[in-house]
């Protein structure tokens, strides 16, 4: 099963969430950080990493001395990542999205392949749950890439929750894409509703079940539950505004550990998450 | 000589656009006898990516050797420099005041992009 947590925006609480439900359960249960900009999971679960892997992908090389600088390579590529001035070619990493139109397109046989490395995976556990995140390299902004390879780690006999990256652009789709279920994670503000709004019709979009969660209850107002109940989207569970939490958290420990009452709140949340998925699909991307 | 304009529009009267990638239209003006060419740049104002670095592609082929705009992204400014065209980022007025500027000697080549991506 593969639950994806988002949000519209950062600092709501996001990986609060994905790793107090993955806490709940204890086992069987794999944590995939796909916030690659920002990977956050690991500073509260210090996972034992035992594998790293690099993500790489296919960039253009140009041998300039069979190019006649034709300028096809440039007309073909949407992504403006090669460049044909002043009997010159350049090409911008950075921007490519390897799509190999260039190498295609060449009539003089003068682009080959490179590997570039995007970024890496992290693999490791936590006692007896898995974990895996991914980080982009610096100066690399291909993310999509990214989240697709961990995602290729989804085990398929137990719970995969994954933490979203903020937004609602083509790295959250990449995080929610294929996922039984989606978590909303959202804030009771003005600037929450905005962007679960955001968030919601992304996933709509999509097609997946999904429902609320809201945290720091009690502070703002009323208008996520009075926009929930106009969409008809359950609200499954509220993490109150208090200065326990707000410890606990600043601590970076787990909500589950630290106040037990909360692990069967979690566990009763995943009871729901569990009814309104409906049976698994099974494997990411079909 | 032949520099070009970021213009935000179509003639020498047009004030000069900031922006060079996503500028409304590149104005490749002859220094000597004031004659210009208009580049429409507007397919290139929606671009996902890369908006400078084909406009610099553009401008080079009209051979001009001086940008003269208001920003200048890292990868344009990798494309231009490329191509061996000079860039001078504080251009203001319409596309004549700031053609006259350049003869007068106003400005002074930028050795490197003046704002981060995106534009
Ligand atoms: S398509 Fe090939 S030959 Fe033409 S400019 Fe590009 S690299 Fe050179
Ligand atoms: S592989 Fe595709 S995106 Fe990359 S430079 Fe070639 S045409 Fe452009």
């Amino acid at each position: 099963m593969i639950i994806s947590v988002a949000s519209g925006k950062g600092g709501t609480g996001k990986t609060t969430v994905a790793t107090n439900l993955a806490f709940s359960l204890g086992k069987n249960v794999q944590i995939m950080d796909c916030d690659v900009e920002e990977p956050n999971a690991h500073l509260f679960l210090d996972p034992a990493v035992t594998e790293t892997l690099p993500v790489v992908a296919p960039v253009p090389e140009v041998d300039p001395g069979k190019c006649t600088f034709c300028k096809k390579c440039m007309e073909i590529c949407r992504y403006g990542a090669i460049a044909v001035v002043a009997k010159k070619v350049l090409t911008f990493e950075e921007l490519c999205h390897s799509c190999g139109g260039c190498l295609a397109v060449c009539p003089e046989d003068a682009v080959s392949e490179k590997r570039r490395e995007l970024g890496i995976i992290e693999k490791g556990t936590i006692r007896e749950m898995s974990f895996i995140h991914g980080r982009l390299n610096i100066g690399q902004v291909m993310v999509p890439p990214i989240i697709k390879k961990i995602r290729t780690f989804t085990n398929h006999w137990s719970v995969n929750i994954i933490d979203a990256p903020p937004g609602t652009s083509c790295p959250v789709i990449a995080a929610m894409h294929g996922a039984d279920f989606v978590l909303l994670v959202t804030e009771p503000t003005p600037f929450g509703l905005h962007d679960l709004t955001l968030a919601v019709e992304a996933v709509k979009l999509l097609g997946i079940p999904h429902g609320i969660v809201i945290n720091r209850a009690g502070m703002g107002n009323d208008e996520v539950k009075r926009y929930a109940q106009n969409e008809g989207i359950d609200i499954l569970m509220e993490i109150p505004f208090s200065k326990e939490i707000a410890r606990v958290y600043s601590r970076g420990e787990m909500i589950v550990e630290k106040m037990p009452e909360y692990k069967q709140k979690f566990l009763d949340l995943f009871d729901r998450i569990q009814t309104l998925a409906g049976p698994v699909k099974g494997v990411v991307g079909q | 000589m032949k520099i070009a304009v970021s213009s935000k529009g179509r003639d020498l009267d047009a004030p000069v656009d900031p922006r060079f990638g996503r500028a409304a239209y590149l104005v490749v003006v002859d220094t000597e006898n004031l004659e210009f060419e208009v580049i429409d740049n507007s397919k290139n104002i929606n671009a996902f990516k890369g908006a400078g670095i084909n406009a610099a592609a553009s401008i080079s082929e009209r051979e001009a050797k001086v940008l003269l705009t208001g920003f200048c992204g890292p990868n344009a400014f990798k494309t231009l420099e490329a191509a061996g065209i000079k860039v001078a980022n504080d251009a203001t007025g319409t596309v004549r005041e700031a053609v006259q500027a350049f003869k007068d000697g106003a400005f002074s080549y930028a050795d490197g992009a003046n704002v981060d991506g995106h534009w």
